[in-house]
């Protein structure tokens, strides 16, 4: 959007303040984000910026808030740092135990949305598929009904079925809450999807299975890996439904960070959410290259 | 095909057949069905899947709205002597010696506290009555009425005989009036409930003006960055659209904690503020426990939402358009309003739509940075499950809200098509 030779001089005036209202609504955006990293590194147990931290002395920063993460909920958090230290870190460490549990609970949940939701979105792509759109409608709508009813509903589903405070409860739950995005993006990258390709292999003499496993898989799993992705990110990120039905011992991630912010917040949850930001960029990132190579494969040219 | 229209036009005295031997449209007929089953069979298992992780609880989470046995199921005389006598008819000797016999067993049961929560639902204040009259129950001696008056002369009261036969049905709908503030007198008529105790229509109200303005803000915000994004090359939108899709995946929790950072009293903003001479030290800005929280934050976190299906609406409009009506003399206002805005239409209503979708149901980010008046209609569900144990209650106020999300979201099917909903 160049500006135009024959702008007036009061296009130009708005074209600048157009732009720079734009900068700030990126700022607005990226703002929050940015600013837990450097605030995670304070050497005070303070929110803000020291005078220290603003004038760069080093002294200013420190690694405490990270140390607190292994240390927090450890059995001896003073003795010598050999292999029985770090095994009481892996076994006791309040954070350790809940990103153990978290990671737990988002690749199951996440093997089960995306096994069940790819196969789903093959059928709903097929052109002879009944009822499709009250059918998409159904399983998209984990994502729209607030996540306070899904909690409340499977709150009493799991007390009168024995599924509460177990991890298989969890990872249903996590399941179902993946599953509209397994569908949306494998839907998407099937949009495009040419069906003559299976049926050369079938006329070549390929079974279903091998024309899937050959033809059909390696072109949508792109979508499918976007999918997966997003279906973890959602169980790592999701505390209402553990809130509701896990456990009382049964901490995540989010759980905790969400006990952190209610009652005593210290800097520590700054450093869990700066690792938390560095796994999001990675994600973003990885998504972004797959994108490009399903555009790439469809002959989608930017 | 000419030859083919004419022999079936002829009565089909020659038909057309497959080289078995059969006939053609029987046999794409058949096709055409195993392809429909075929296709469905790998649609099945999720949306069986589907069904039992979530829309049977949904439906467990409906039927508790409208079932509390709490009551009849722990006192079984008294709820037949209310099946059986007409609404009004005051409590005569059968009646108290049925709520004796009851209360004695429900006490020795221990359930007389369940019999007492749910008759306080109705009636706050009369939990203990049931409890300590239970606890009295096992000496009463005919005639009854006498003591279970003298154990308590509140049993007297018409409003608290009233109440129980409202809930001596395990179905009722007392928990949806309830939801939007209405009661039930003793004759049995719907009546608004008493003023200090109308709350929930006013948070159903807040929620949705500050999911409608949060709505807005996104829409304000949204639009330029789209805009703008949809009309750079493709080369810098895809390097500035990092913006965007950074937030989006960055964990809910992250956004909200750093928002706490970022507005808390003695946080970044105010800090800031204080040290340009903007405002002085003790007249740091209130940003966060309140409503300001709720919204800043939530426009933050929605604002993707926004702009990527306006992106996407906006991305294929070709730039000749606006040209060509600058061209024809239309200032840049007219063309904006007249050319280019009409044809983003769409995308405005689809992330306008999905905005406040989302918005309503919001719970997490009210919850922590909402402080009193930013709480939404979700934290009032929260709160009567897990603080005042009131499930019933809050079964109907989410079945309330999951009807209007429903409504909401079945006009986003017809109007955007959920087939179009794109994440990134």
């Amino acid at each position: 959007m160049a500006l135009p030779v024959y702008a007036s001089p009061l296009e130009r005036i708005w074209y600048y303040t157009y732009r720079v209202l734009c900068g700030l609504i990126f700022l607005f955006l990226i703002a929050p984000i940015l600013i837990v990293i450097p605030l995670s590194f304070n050497v005070e147990p303070y929110f803000t910026f020291t005078e220290k931290m603003l004038s760069l002395d080093p002294t200013g920063y420190s690694l405490r808030w990270y140390e607190t993460l292994l240390t927090f909920g450890m059995s001896n958090p003073g003795a010598a740092r050999d292999s029985s230290w770090w095994l009481d870190v892996w076994n006791n460490a309040a954070w350790v135990r809940a990103a153990k549990n978290s990671v737990i609970i988002g690749v199951a949940s996440t093997m089960v949305a995306t096994v069940l939701g790819t196969i789903a979105a093959l059928g709903l792509s097929r052109p002879e598929m009944p009822f499709r759109r009250a059918i998409m409608a159904i399983l998209i709508s984990p994502m729209i009904v607030p996540i306070i009813i899904t909690a409340t509903g499977l709150f009493f589903f799991y007390s009168s079925t024995g599924l509460a405070g177990s991890y298989v409860g969890i990872v249903l739950a996590h399941a179902t809450l993946g599953i509209p995005f397994v569908i949306i993006t494998v839907t998407a990258t099937l949009v495009g999807f040419d069906r003559s390709l299976t049926r050369a292999a079938a006329s070549l003499g390929a079974s279903p299975t091998t024309t899937f496993f050959k033809v059909t898989m390696p072109l949508i799993l792109p979508g499918v890996i976007s999918g997966a992705l997003f279906a973890f990110v959602t169980s790592f990120d999701e505390v209402v439904v553990v809130l509701f039905v896990a456990a009382h011992d049964q901490q995540t991630i989010p759980r905790q960070m969400w006990n952190g912010i209610r009652e005593q917040i210290s800097p520590a949850i700054l450093s869990v959410a700066t690792i938390l930001v560095v796994i999001s960029v990675a994600l973003l990132a990885t998504v972004e290259l797959l994108r490009r190579r399903s555009e790439r494969l469809r002959g989608v040219t930017g | 095909m000419a030859e083919a229209s004419a022999d079936l036009a002829a009565g089909g005295a020659a038909r057309l057949t497959t080289a078995d031997g059969r006939p053609l449209k029987g046999a794409l007929a058949r096709a055409q069905s195993r392809a429909r089953r075929r296709a469905f069979l790998l649609v099945a298992p999720l949306l069986l899947f589907v069904v039992v992780t979530f829309i049977i609880p949904i439906g467990q989470m409906l039927h508790r709205s409208i079932h509390n046995d709490g009551f009849s199921k722990n006192m079984p005389l008294l709820s037949q002597w209310f099946a059986e006598t007409e609404p009004g008819t005051p409590p005569d000797e059968a009646a108290y010696a049925a709520l004796a016999a009851d209360l004695k067993a429900a006490a020795e049961a221990k359930t007389v506290g369940v019999v007492g929560t749910r008759v306080n639902y109705e009636m706050p204040g009369t939990r203990s009555l049931f409890t300590s009259t239970g606890r009295k129950a096992r000496n009463f001696e005919p005639p009854f009425q006498q003591a279970v008056l003298d154990a308590d002369p509140k049993w007297a009261n018409p409003a608290l005989w009233g109440t129980m036969r409202q809930v001596s049905r395990a179905y009722s709908p007392n928990f949806f009036l309830a939801a939007v503030d209405l009661a039930r007198d003793n004759e049995g008529n719907i009546i608004r409930a008493p003023e200090d105790r109308r709350v929930y229509m006013m948070l159903f109200e807040r929620t949705f003006i500050i999911a409608g303005l949060i709505t807005f803000l996104c829409l304000l915000l949204g639009f330029p960055i789209a805009h703008l994004l949809a009309t750079l090359p493709l080369r810098t939108s895809n390097l500035l659209m990092i913006f965007v899709l950074l937030p989006f995946w960055t964990s809910l929790l992250v956004r909200t904690t750093s928002w706490i950072v970022l507005l808390q009293g003695q946080g970044v903003v105010n800090n800031a503020l204080v040290a340009t001479g903007l405002i002085s030290d003790e007249n740091r800005i209130q940003m966060i426990y309140n409503q300001a929280g709720t919204i800043i934050a939530m426009t933050h976190i929605l604002l993707p939402f926004m702009i990527l299906p306006l992106y996407s609406v906006m991305r294929p409009i070709p730039p000749t358009y606006v040209r060509a009506a600058r061209s024809l003399g239309a200032s840049s206002w007219t063309a904006f309003r007249r050319v280019y805005l009409p044809q983003t239409l769409p995308g405005i209503g689809a992330g306008a739509l999905l905005v406040f979708i989302l918005g309503v149901g919001y719970y997490i980010t009210p919850a922590l940075v909402g402080g009193a008046s930013g709480q939404l209609i979700s934290n009032l569900i929260a709160f009567h499950m897990q603080d005042s144990l009131n499930w019933s209650l809050a079964a109907a106020l989410a079945a309330v809200l999951l009807g209007l999300v429903l409504i909401l979201y079945w006009l986003y099917d017809r109007l955007v098509g959920i087939d179009n909903l794109k994440l990134g």
